[in-house]
């Protein structure tokens, strides 16, 4: 009797054991790749209110001012979809363009709701650009950005095809990716980006997630929340507030 | 160790001893001849991070601005412009703050810069200014009659479709294009002052329909219905839309 | 700023339906992406042929043995050509040595790469050549002694205990190399099955499709390459051995062909959030080298063909008519398998993770991302092998006959 109670002890032991390993593996398996958060230091946090926007893109055109990113209409770091749902049938979306002359209308069916989606890199708590990036080009800084080392980047467009939201593009004076940073050299100014800046309906807002009282602090309290692809796992940091169900 | 390396043929032994050198020529390389910074991720991302922090800054923000002009400032902080970044119309103005003699940010004068925020565009959030720039004053420069610093408007408009253009738009196809929009809302006047505080009110009743559309009703050419059955504990406006009733 | 590419992305602006992301105009990874895993399943599937012969003791195929290794190692010197021109910064490659990222499928692939190539294939070679090497530098005279030499490590034990070491080492080195030729293509696989963001790519079974079209272009290649060379060295086919080949091929592509319909009913059938976009991809974009060049004519077609060959006597008696039947399935089989490597890589990218829209791809000819270079590609494997069956001949028949025919 008592040997078998030992053995069932010790098989149990060792399950449990076993088990324990496996779980912290596991657990151990996302967080590669990934650069530690500090819990005290700062983490960046974006706000939209898509009931503020009113496509202006200024945004959009402020952006690839201070960051250099091609004029063209193939690249960008942030950018507005207009959506416009109609009584039946599928959602028309555009993006906006920067110029300008006004957004031409497209009534051709009865809309039921329309609005304006700005768009920019989640940096994500879950980079999945981090995660396939093979030579470590990409990463998560301590408070929370995901940066791009153009020195190191080979151009290999991993990333791009692993990013969710399609923020990243191929810079074509460089060769390597390229996305949004935050305005992380404006941050480190305390400055905000460009994008924040110049926004005219204050849709726009960028705060420490960590802090008790931030701008984000009060956009997280005063908002019904949503992030973009919540079954991808990626836990965006962009959060976005009044955002229709058709937006993906 | 020896007595395997004894029993191995002289031709595995030579191809284990290509093998070593091979390995070890490559620890030695990877080990001692690479400076770390090729090979440590760690160095790489706060180089990374240093080159971000170091990028030039376009926008200088709106603190920036209030350092000279700070009239202007005083000016815009009473008006309806009083969140709007003087950099989202100027344009960045880092430039300007260094050199602030030479380098003059520009001043959108023509009348392509305004309506890029105020042309009326359903998309755009309920009660947001915006005007038709084909009929609103054609050929006149906006600050002609408004101060972008102070843009309330030289009279307060006496139409709703001033900034009620979505509705206006739908109205004017509906059977309710003869009704003034007094018939069924109660406008405070503080609401042309105000527009966000100050809301007109909604007709609340099934009764107040009824006056036209219930059997009881004296006028003519409306369609009647039997308040007591039809809809029963409904608000009108809740399955039919005022603004274009014939709509499902 | 290149003004030719932008120009290129203009011209797809008017080929978009719906809507993408602003950044998903460009098709990032083109018709080079395309080669290389077709490349790599090559080296797969020619390995696992050879290793049928040393592992399953399949008698019949050996005359394909050599071939299929070095066929194996010739389309693996090219394999990371196609990989590294296509990068934005191509002289950084070494970089995914230096700091390979754990968590990167793709930064895995140096390794995978170098363990396969040094430790599998070379030393299979080595240890299957070493006593033809001593021979042939004993007995040869001008360059091709030295070349010998060197190749053998200048290495002169024949004795029948070193031989059976040979032998012995042989054995180990196949066992080791099945599961290794099974990474080799499964992690490639994996490089696009990994992608949770990009749901045509995102499949458990991604791996193993791979894997199985390995296994069958790789075969599918070696037994056209073998029709075509040994007869051009003066021999004759060796019809036992291609019909076995031939066998096992039909094997491989009933699974391949079982494992890409479980993928699609299961797609199908689950009806996911994407099910609409990959439906319009499939009915719009590529449903002539998705439904007719892979599934039709890549797979059903052949099929067909082995099974009438299989089940007809007429087809079985007559060798003249079953080379010629073999010769079209093979061909077809070829380009079914590229166009399953197409339709991935290149189907992938075209509809917009927004779920609402469709790009278009443009094949160019010149330049990198181009054609021409891509010929030159997948002509380059067969000169280097061409290089292989003269220093390293294949055949010991034709060993020591003098050869006037170019290999």
């Amino acid at each position: 009797m008592m040997d078998r109670r030992s053995f069932l002890k010790k098989l149990l032991s060792a399950l449990a054991l076993s088990g324990g390993a496996l779980g912290g593996f596991l657990r151990g398996v996302p967080a590669w790749g990934q650069a530690k958060e500090e819990p005290a230091g700062k983490l960046w946090g974006f706000g939209v209110s898509v009931d503020k926007c009113i496509g202006c893109a200024r945004c959009v055109v402020a952006c690839k001012t201070e960051n250099n990113v091609p004029k063209e209409p193939f690249f960008y770091r942030t950018w507005v979809e207009r959506y416009m749902i109609p009584r039946t049938g599928e959602a028309v979306v555009t993006n906006i363009h920067t110029g300008l002359a006004p957004e031409e209308e497209i009534p051709s069916r009865p809309i039921f709701r329309s609005f304006f989606v700005p768009k920019l890199c989640n940096q994500c708590a879950h980079p999945p650009c981090v995660q396939v990036c093979p030579v470590g080009a990409t990463f998560s800084t301590d408070d929370g950005v995901v940066l791009v080392n153009d020195k190191t980047c080979i151009g290999c467009r991993y990333c791009i095809q692993a990013c969710p939201y399609g923020a990243r593009y191929l810079h074509p004076a460089t060769d390597t990716a390229d996305k949004c940073t935050f305005c992380y050299h404006r941050l480190d100014r305390e400055l905000l980006p460009a994008c924040v800046e110049v926004c005219p309906t204050q849709a726009r807002v960028i705060g420490d997630l960590n802090s008790p009282a931030s701008p984000m602090t009060r956009f997280k309290r005063m908002n019904k929340i949503f992030v973009l692809k919540p079954n991808l796992n990626t836990e965006p940091k962009v959060l976005y507030a009044n955002i229709d169900g058709e937006v993906r | 160790m020896k007595k395997p390396l004894q029993n191995m043929p002289e031709s595995a032994l030579r191809l284990v001893t290509v093998f070593a050198v091979f390995i070890v020529g490559t620890i030695v390389v990877v080990k001692f001849v690479i400076p770390p910074r090729f090979k440590d991720t760690k160095i790489q991302w706060a180089d990374t991070v240093k080159t971000e922090v170091a990028k030039p800054v376009r926008y200088a923000g709106a603190v920036a601005c209030t350092e000279c002009h700070d009239e202007i400032v005083a000016e815009k902080k009473r008006g309806y412009h009083r969140d709007l970044s003087c950099e989202t119309c100027h344009g960045p103005a880092m430039a300007h703050t260094e050199d602030p003699d030479n380098i003059k940010p520009s001043a959108p004068r023509d009348r392509k810069f305004c309506p890029v925020c105020h042309t009326f565009n359903p998309s755009r959030p309920r009660g947001f200014p915006m005007i038709n720039p084909v009929a609103h004053n054609p050929m006149q420069a906006c600050f002609t009659c408004h101060n972008p610093h102070d843009p309330k408007p030289p009279t307060v408009p006496r139409e709703c479709s001033a900034c009620h253009g979505e509705i206006a738009r739908t109205l004017s196809v509906s059977h309710h294009v003869q009704l003034k929009c007094t018939t069924c809302h109660d406008v405070p006047s503080r609401h042309r002052v105000s527009p966000r505080v100050v809301k007109p009110t909604k007709p609340s009743s099934r009764d107040f329909c009824g006056k036209c559309h219930g059997q009881e009703s004296p006028y003519k050419g409306s369609p009647k219905i039997d308040l007591a059955t039809h809809g029963e504990k409904y608000v009108c406006w809740q399955c039919h839309y005022p603004h274009l009733p014939e709509a499902e | 700023m290149n003004p030719a590419m932008l120009e290129k992305l203009r011209e797809i602006l008017p080929h978009i339906t719906g809507y993408i992301y602003p950044n998903e105009i460009e098709v990032h990874w083109g018709l080079l992406i395309v080669v290389y895993p077709y490349i790599t399943g090559i080296v797969a599937g020619a390995f696992i042929l050879a290793s049928l012969v040393k592992v399953f003791n399949v008698k019949e195929v050996q005359p394909l043995y050599r071939l299929a290794l070095l066929t194996a190692l010739a389309f693996l010197l090219v394999a990371p050509l196609s990989l590294v021109s296509h990068l934005g910064h191509p002289f950084r490659a070494y970089e995914i040595f230096l700091t390979p990222q754990t968590s990167s499928a793709m930064a895995m692939f140096g390794f995978v790469y170098a363990w396969y190539l040094m430790v599998v294939l070379l030393v299979e070679i080595w240890f299957d050549y070493r006593k033809d090497m001593i021979v042939w530098g004993q007995e040869e005279k001008g360059v091709m002694k030295h070349v010998h030499r060197v190749l053998s490590l200048f290495s002169k034990d024949t004795s029948e205990e070193a031989l059976r070491f040979d032998n012995r080492a042989l054995k180990v080195i196949t066992i080791i190399g099945i599961p290794s030729a099974f990474l080799l293509h499964g992690y490639v696989g994996f490089i696009f099955g990994s992608i949770k963001a990009n749901p045509w790519w995102s499949s458990v079974l991604m791996p193993i499709v791979f894997l199985f079209s390995a296994i069958v272009s790789g075969i599918a290649l070696v037994i056209l390459l073998y029709m075509f060379i040994y007869p051009m060295m003066g021999g004759k086919i060796d019809m036992k051995c291609v019909d076995k080949g031939m066998s096992f091929l039909f094997y491989a592509v009933i699974v391949d062909f079982s494992l890409e319909f479980v993928d699609f009913i299961h797609r199908i059938y689950q009806s996911e959030e994407e099910i609409k976009i990959l439906g319009e991809l499939v009915m719009n974009k590529i449903f002539f080298s998705l439904v007719i060049v892979q599934v039709l004519m890549g797979m059903l077609f052949p099929l067909g063909i082995l099974s009438a060959i299989k089940i007809f006597r007429r087809f079985r008696e007559s060798e003249e008519l079953r080379k010629m039947l073999y010769f079209v399935s093979l061909i077809l089989i070829q380009g079914g398998i590229f166009a399953t490597r197409w339709n991935v890589v290149i189907g992938g990218q075209m509809f917009s993770k927004s779920f609402r829209g469709l790009t278009t791809y443009k094949m160019e000819f010149g330049g990198i991302e181009g054609l021409l270079y891509t010929l030159a590609l997948l002509a380059l494997p067969l000169v280097i092998l061409a290089v292989f069956l003269k220093v390293l001949p294949p055949w010991k028949e034709f060993a020591k006959a003098p050869r006037e025919t170019e290999a």
